[in-house]
């Protein structure tokens, strides 16, 4: 049996440092199963979410050798072998204590979002090509890593002006629901700062759920924003038609 | 703890834990990016050798494309080129993934993720001017739809050649190949656009709810397939432009002989 | 606010925020009563996120001769005929309404060709009935809870251990806890509390639960005086992964089955020939659970102590389209190619029948102002639960809990709370710092699941359950003991689970006492010392209750509707053809 050496946070909002933990590799192991070791065997009182341990619930994300990942699927034989380990915890939320952050604004977001609004005659016979694109939002597991790699967040800190790659998500499963009456383009454009992307595509990147977060949400979002108040013809029609802004609403 | 430091105040251009080589793929794309565009500049101020006509050919640069200056009869101070560049130009930089690709590599806004930004003063993203006018791609995709026609007309002239009787006969030249691919090559790029994905269906929310959704429903369903591979359509067409300017350059200058394959007479 | 614990006041706390917890929380608030929702993770994590294959409902979408009748009968041919007749004849007729429901909060099910919820086949239902969203179905049902809920006003704290349910004289009255971030304690005063606690898998080593499945329901609820029903019956699934070790226990979705995958020795025999011959490997999950069990046990299994599951006869095309995240995870975590290999697989524990016993109608247990709904409940599913019907009961009885409980406080006066038993709590919890020599709380935890997992695993007798009782004795002392000698109250895992081993405990020593009681073989309750099912067995559920300090097991009969007879009859009637 081999022993890699982790090098974890250690610390909370008032300070800390990397801590080295020698860890026996069992083959197949993952990170968080150093994680537990390391917690049975010499810190007992080391913090870290989990929950399933088979990336389904988005418990674990931690920034492994600098990469927002979640630990429960982060194979050590997929690490450089001839290096340690890096655990740090998300940089983009408070740090609370060791691995485990303060995402607590995640949860605020989500409630500026008016919900899902059927008409009172919805029928809700959709064939699946209709809710393909749902579908593929509705995959993720608020695991928070988009949040933590987007540089608007990460390196602007522009949280009050900014929904976030998951929250744009949010918004596109709902805009797109075939039975959804809402219109929440002003909210995207003004609180959700949908214009403060630029579309750099890190969120696709660490996404465990592989959702193509910025082609399938943030681009088609940003073009039905453009179509309601950046397209000039469009907006000299709906002078001319007297429509007001209500006219360039999604088709439905 | 007296002696700790807090890892989560740390920030600055480069600062990172990551341990891979991250700053390669910007250095690429910004390499790439810098190439083309000396070259594009410096073939488009030439304002010659971007037409072959030797041995009957017809190859046209699709810097030079259409030739407006011969409609109007225009004489101008520069290169026409410069009439034309512009659209494609707009295209190009208004286009999601080069936005996303300089943003990166030109702007390090960010130049890899998770990797620190140098300082910026305010970050105002596309909400402010000048990139608030990103929102106008869509109009930059009719331009260049255009200008694409136009470059398909190219090409199957290129695919005529003239005899020494003034007759045209179908064959194909090597150029005549190179102006084809290149005209593929920025068809995929065009029509993977994704102002046009969002136009043809993704302003949808159902596809099934009316005959002209369901038709919507199928084009959106092509465009998707071409947009999810942009990035590596919008590099080989963004080569073969410049490479088919190069060709068609070096052969008005004597420089390279254009093979011709076949000529039917 | 006081210095050493801060209070909240509601109409209705919910321990609990999976399925059953949203779910009793959205009704509750919505009868406009002011209500808390507790969970020990953050909210949107709980382990209803883990159900893969569906949600199991008479919709008739797929199957238009299929009625809550029949889901009925199939339900409690399934539980081996100890289930509440009642909660299943409810279950059965309000899961397509509950459906339905989900979808108008914004769930977006799988859709037939004419734009219906697509419906699926599983073990032990009679047509196909398991609405679904490919195989994360149970992510589904949170996320829309979860939306639905904190739209409506309901108060969530996140990240909350409740320790003890307090009590004004024979009701309760609240709860206190501590909140997980900062190891400061906390005090609800309510005039209801709803149990949603889930499952207790942790007790054994192989299983399928996450770290919160500590059975906190179970253990607050018989301590706070309600019943504990039909506890001997814990569901091992039949395929969870063996290898790596990391993720042994990692469930393997039936679905895998349902698509034609065989189940094989080490020998190449497909064993399931001698166990079920009829039903091969869709046999129910205890039949298949015990025969990979003894394969393993005389010497058939694979490398790493499992059996092989196969599905690469289906082509790789067919696989990755049915089974993605079975695809990924095998693929990711365990190196294994499913469209060319087959996988190791072997029973995990995964689902416990036994629960606080309560009303069918209301959610109610004996014990005034304290209700309970979802896997922490028993009675629904008898002694073997179908697959897809554990999403189906949170819903159903979620909300019928939530109603219980919101008629319950709109009557109820206002709780008055014994500072003295709020002492008593914080002592216990601030117990477990400095003592000397204390018992480590991961040993103690690992020797509680090597012996549940050895001695009260799929085949029980009774030489091994009285030495288990013996140990859970032993492991009781040293739990006295137990405690962290260093850190400090901030986010402490080694202190939490100080606390949850208390409750461990408890659910062990239920499980392991009415498995010893029920002297026969039936569903999940296996014993080697009586192989054959018995009459007088097979009309009565046990009952778990507190007794001063011990624990009290006596048999009572099985609740049964006269109306529900006719339907019954008619399924044994079936069933013996």
């Amino acid at each position: 049996m081999s022993t890699r050496v982790f090098k974890v946070w250690r610390g909370d909002s008032a300070g800390g440092k990397f801590v080295d933990y020698q860890v026996d590799v069992q083959e197949g192991m993952v990170v968080l199963d150093a994680i537990h070791q390391i917690q049975r065997q010499h810190a007992p009182d080391l913090a870290c979410r989990w929950n399933c341990k088979a990336a389904k619930c988005g418990s674990c994300s931690a920034e492994i050798n600098g990469k927002p990942r979640l630990m429960c699927k982060t194979r050590l034989d997929g690490l450089p072998v001839d290096q340690s380990v890096n655990v740090a915890p998300m940089k983009s939320f408070p740090l609370i204590r060791d691995l485990v952050t303060d995402i607590s604004w995640n949860y605020t977001v989500n409630k500026k979002i008016p919900p899902f609004t059927p008409g009172a005659d919805a029928t809700f016979l959709m064939r699946q090509r209709d809710v393909d694109r749902v579908q593929e939002f509705r995959k993720c597991i608020e695991c928070f890593l988009c949040q933590d790699v987007c540089h608007v967040l990460r390196e602007h800190d522009l949280k009050p002006q900014f929904f976030g790659p998951r929250f744009l998500v949010r918004v596109a499963s709902l805009e797109m629901h075939p039975m959804d009456t809402l219109d929440r383009l002003k909210l995207l454009k003004d609180e959700g700062g949908v214009g403060l992307c630029n579309i750099t595509k890190c969120c696709t990147e660490v996404c465990p759920e592989e959702i193509h977060i910025t082609d399938n949400a943030i681009i088609p979002l940003k073009e039905r924003v453009v179509d309601k108040y950046y397209d000039p013809l469009r907006i000299v029609l709906r002078v001319l038609m007297g429509t007001g802004q209500d006219g360039g609403a999604a088709e439905k | 703890m007296a002696e700790s430091v807090s890892i989560l105040e740390h920030k600055g251009f480069g600062v990172t834990q990551r341990r891979d080589n991250w700053w390669i793929k910007p250095l690429l794309v910004f390499i790439g990016l810098s190439a083309f565009g000396v070259y594009s500049t410096w073939a488009a101020w030439q304002g010659d050798n971007f037409l072959f006509t030797g041995h009957g050919a017809y190859y046209l640069s699709p810097f030079y494309s259409p030739q407006v200056q011969l409609w109007f009869g225009l004489h101008l101070p520069f290169s026409f080129a410069f009439l034309i560049l512009w659209i494609p130009l707009g295209f190009r930089a208004t286009c999601y993934y080069y936005r996303k690709t300089y943003y990166r590599a030109f702007f390090a806004d960010p130049a890899a993720c998770a990797v620190g930004e140098p300082k910026h003063r305010h970050y105002h993203g596309e909400r402010k001017f000048p990139f608030i006018l990103q929102n106008i791609h869509r109009y930059f995709f009719y331009l260049a739809t255009i200008v694409l026609l136009f470059l398909w007309y190219d090409a199957a002239r290129a695919f005529f050649f003239r005899s020494a009787a003034g007759h045209l006969h179908f064959g194909v030249g090597v150029g005549s190949l190179v102006m084809l691919i290149n005209v593929m090559a920025l068809s995929g790029f065009s029509f993977g656009c994704n102002s046009l994905r969002h136009l043809v269906g993704g302003k949808l929310d159902c596809f099934s709810c009316s005959r002209t959704a369901r038709a919507r429903y199928k084009i959106w369903g092509k465009v998707s397939i071409l947009n999810l591979r942009h990035a590596e359509w919008a590099w080989v067409s963004l080569f073969s432009v410049g490479l088919t300017d190069l060709y068609i350059r070096l052969c008005a200058m004597g420089t390279l002989p254009d093979v011709r394959l076949f000529i039917i007479k | 606010m006081n210095d050493k614990y801060e209070t909240h006041e509601h109409d209705v706390i919910i321990i609990g925020a999976g399925g059953a917890g949203l779910r009793a929380a959205i009704e509750c608030s919505a009868s406009g009563l002011k209500t808390a929702l507790i969970c020990k993770s953050l909210l949107g994590k709980a382990h209803t996120v883990m159900a893969e294959g569906g949600i199991a409902a008479a919709l008739a979408n797929v199957d238009s001769q299929d009625g809550w009748q029949t889901h009925f009968q199939d339900t409690i041919f399934g539980g081996k005929y100890l289930n509440n007749w009642r909660m299943a004849e409810l279950h059965a007729r309000e899961a397509p309404e509950r459906v339905r429901e989900l979808e108008r909060w914004g769930a977006v099910f799988d859709r037939t060709p004419e734009g219906k919820i697509l419906q699926r086949a599983f073990g032990g239902h009679t047509y196909k009935r398991l609405a679904h969203v490919g195989d994360r179905t149970g992510l589904e049902l949170i996320r829309t809870l979860q939306d639905k809920g904190i739209h409506q006003g309901i108060d969530v704290y996140m990240e909350c251990t409740i320790t003890r349910l307090l009590k004004d004289g024979e009701r309760v009255c609240g709860a206190f806890g501590y909140w997980r971030e900062t190891g400061r304690f906390v005090v609800f005063k309510a005039k209801a509390v709803v149990l949603a606690t889930g499952g207790l898998g942790r007790c054994y080593k192989i299983t399928s639960n996450s770290w919160e499945g500590t059975g906190d329901g179970h253990a607050l609820g018989f301590e706070a005086g309600a019943e504990l029903l039909d506890m001997e019956f814990v569901q091992f699934h039949p395929t969870g992964m063996v290898w790596p070790p990391g993720v042994q226990g990692l469930l393997v979705t039936e679905a895998v089955r349902g698509e034609g995958g065989m189940l094989r020795n080490n020998k190449g025999e497909r064993f399931m020939e001698k166990y079920d011959p009829k039903r091969m490997e869709l046999s129910t999950r205890d039949v298949v659970a015990r025969a990979i069990y003894t394969e393993v046990k005389e010497g058939r299994g694979s490398p790493h102590g499992g059996c092989f599951l196969d599905i690469s006869h289906r082509g790789a095309e067919y696989v990755k389209k049915k089974l993605p995240s079975m695809y990924h995870q095998f693929k990711e975590l365990a190196d294994v190619d499913i469209t060319r290999e087959p996988m190791e697989v072997g029973p995990t524990c995964h689902y416990a029948m036994g629960g606080l016993k309560v009303a069918a109608e209301t959610g109610a247990t004996r014990v005034p102002g304290l209700f309970a709904a979802g896997e922490c409940t028993g009675g629904m599913n008898g002694a073997n639960r179908l697959g897809g019907n554990s999403l189906s009961d949170l819903v159903v009885f979620g909300r019928r809990a939530g109603l219980g409980a919101a008629e319950y406080a709109k009557t109820a006066s206002a709780p008055k709370v014994d500072a003295a038993a709020i002492e008593s709590a914080a002592g216990e919890m601030t117990g477990f710092f400095g003592r000397s020599g204390a018992e480590d709380p991961y040993k103690l935890h690992l020797d509680l699941q090597n012996t549940m997992q050895s001695l009260v695993g799929i085949f029980r007798e009774e030489k091994d359950l009285t030495a288990a009782i013996t140990k859970l004795e032993e492991f009781k002392q040293r739990a006295q003991n137990v405690g962290v000698v260093e850190g400090q109250r901030m986010f402490n895992p080694g202190w939490h689970l100080c606390r949850d081993l208390h409750n461990m405990l408890i659910c062990a020593e239920a499980i392991a006492r009415a498995a010893l009681r029920r002297q026969e073989s039936r569903g999940a309750h296996s014993r080697l010392d009586f192989p054959q099912y018995d009459n007088y067995w097979g009309e009565h559920n046990l009952l778990v209750t507190k007794d001063g300090r011990q624990m009290k097991v006596e048999a009572c009969p099985v609740v049964k509707t006269a109306e529900l007879q006719p339907l019954v009859d008619d399924k044994k009637a079936k069933e013996k053809k």
